[in-house]
């Protein structure tokens, strides 16, 4: 029995994410009362998870730099069925999305996807998960010799503890990939939805593309990612991989703040997860105050812009 | 071209979610149930290719016969034929080994299914019947092209795009951008006409055994509710995100 710890590199640097899965992952191990080993791809500072008490890194340099989920998978089930690995546990970022359900079949496991605590029961295994798009939690079974638990973005947090760090550096096998990388757009130097520790979101509210500077400025000033509802992109005034809602990105970020937007049940489905919600609209009668932490009935027009001053002094003072 | 589409039947995206027999259940009642969006954005790319291409298109689902309604929809707004497998639809690996084994028997050139369903939110359907069928795969899918045996899809990614190619048979997991909002086909008379006379098999189950059990359902606690902060006094509200939330 142990316990594999997937965690995702980016520009060869472990991502943020990879600190609260290992951070899932030594508790379930200590849980279980076995070790747990971390699998990094293409990861320099791969050591720095001993912050986080990983011992143990087994690291694969001789797979596609970019995520390449079939190689990628085919390297996990190998070392996992040769180190006796009964519990992996990954995120629940697309990527890990992509790649769970392949390692589930190649490993023959049972598998978990948005777990939001620690195994409430061992054997068999038991998780809290959420459902219906947040808008329910459902206590799972799995039933597998192997389970794959993918941790919920932001849902257990990281939790600090300074150990030793080894890391191995291990060569992968089978690395034929059955797909071939064309190119990728990415926007650098912007904070993206799924990494951001703050989104800021514009809805229909805001009347138009034109205004969108409103949602840019005040993002700037928290370090923000920008987002959308789906009517501001089904517009066009936005594209799309900024929709966020229940056919849209899921967002799970500390702070989530809504202008202009008034919270139909398919947004809110998809902003849930997310910690602290503020929410500033005209309309009193808006939905979305319902679900809100914080809330400014008032004029978007008005308010952002003296938001975003006073925040910028706020930040200025440190 | 032949094209199978993946359908889940999922309540529709106002639903109230709730439990009933110690919440053990989900609660039917007053449940509208419609085509899952997600594999209605491939559905509707799918149609694009019968029209522009002369795909043959087939929808296919793992359940029982309460989603009936939902494939004849299917059928109405375009699919050629629908497959039902007879089974209770238990977990995702239950769905993927059952659609497994029928395009073991019937192939396809290109499968789709959708990102996720959003009842129960796994992701793994389309991943997992790719992997035991050993096709490439690619999820959240927002663009595709094919040309002869080759396929050019694009996948969304945090804060970007990534376009990968890859023969056929090709496994797709699609979302919004597939095809837009805009395009999605409301099933008129003639449509829902013809769905009746269109084939609808039942195919019966591989008895595929389940890798997870959903035990209990709970909903999330009453949220607290919301602190008004006046529109002149932002002060405040940076004081209560600083201090009390913590998040500033």
């Amino acid at each position: 029995m142990s316990v594999l710890i997937i965690t995702e590199s980016e520009n060869n640097s472990l991502k943020r994410n990879a600190f609260e899965v290992a951070s899932y992952g030594v508790a379930l191990a200590e849980k279980l009362k076995t070790s747990c080993t971390a699998f990094a791809f293409h990861a320099a500072n791969a050591n720095e998870l001993g912050s986080h008490g990983v011992t143990h890194v087994a690291h694969v340099s001789n797979v596609p730099e970019y995520f390449d989920a079939h190689t990628y998978a085919n390297a996990i089930a190998s070392y996992a069925s040769k180190n006796n690995v009964t519990h992996v546990v990954i995120s629940s970022s697309a990527d890990a999305k992509f790649l769970a359900p392949l390692l589930a079949v190649k490993l023959n496991a049972g598998y978990a996807p948005n777990v939001v605590a620690l195994p409430e029961q061992l054997t068999p295994l038991k998780v809290k998960r959420t459902a219906f798009t947040n808008k329910a939690f459902v206590h799972t079974q799995l039933l597998g010799n192997c389970n794959i638990l993918g941790v919920g973005n932001n849902a257990f947090g990281v939790i600090e503890n300074a150990v030793a760090c080894r890391v191995e550096e291990v060569t992968a096998q089978n690395v034929t990939s059955n797909l071939e990388q064309i190119s990728i757009e990415k926007v650098t130097g912007k904070a993206t939805i799924a990494d951001a520790d703050v989104v800021v979101s514009g809805g229909r509210g805001l009347k138009g593309p034109e205004h969108w500077h409103l949602i840019e400025d005040l993002a700037q000033v928290l370090d923000a990612a920008t987002a959308c509802s789906k009517p501001v992109s089904d517009m066009g005034w936005r594209p799309h991989d900024e929709h966020v809602g229940q056919t849209g990105k899921p967002v799970a970020t500390n702070l989530y703040i809504a202008i202009g937007i008034s919270g139909a049940i398919q947004h809110l489905a998809g902003v849930n997860a997310s910690k602290v919600k503020v929410v500033i609209n005209n309309d009193p009668e808006a939905p979305f105050f319902k679900a809100a932490d914080y809330g400014i009935v008032g004029d978007a027009f008005e308010v952002v812009p003296k938001l975003t001053n006073k925040l910028k002094a706020f930040k200025a003072l440190g | 071209m032949n094209v199978l589409v993946c359908i889940s039947h999922v309540p529709d995206t106002t639903s109230k979610i709730n439990f009933i027999e110690n919440n053990s259940k989900f609660d039917t009642r007053d449940v509208q149930f419609v085509i899952n969006p997600n594999d209605e954005f491939g559905l509707t790319r799918a149609i694009w290719f019968k029209e522009k291409l002369g795909a043959q298109v087939h929808v296919i689902h793992v359940g029982m016969p309460k989603s009936d309604a939902t494939l004849r929809k299917c059928l109405a707004i375009g699919a050629d034929k629908a497959y039902r497998i007879d089974t209770p639809a238990l977990d995702g690996a239950v769905v993927a080994q059952e659609l497994a084994a029928f395009v073991k028997n019937n192939p396809y050139d290109l499968i789709i299914a959708g990102r996720e369903s959003i009842d129960y939110n796994g992701a793994m359907v389309p991943g997992m019947l790719a992997a035991l069928l050993d096709m490439p795969f690619v999820p959240n899918c927002v663009g595709l092209e094919i040309d002869g045996t080759t396929a050019i899809v694009e996948r969304e990614i945090d804060g970007g795009r990534e376009k990968l190619k890859g023969s056929l048979p090709l496994v797709i997991g699609g979302q919004k951008g597939l095809v837009e909002e805009s395009d999605l086909r409301i099933p008129n008379m003639r449509g829902i006409m013809q769905a009746r006379q269109k084939p609808f098999e039942i195919v019966p189950s591989q008895q595929a055994s389940a890798r997870s059990e959903d035990v209990t359902f709970e909903k999330p606690a009453p949220k607290q509710e919301v602190k008004l902060v006046p529109a002149d006094d932002l002060d405040q509200l940076i004081e209560l995100l600083h201090k009390e939330a913590n998040v500033l």
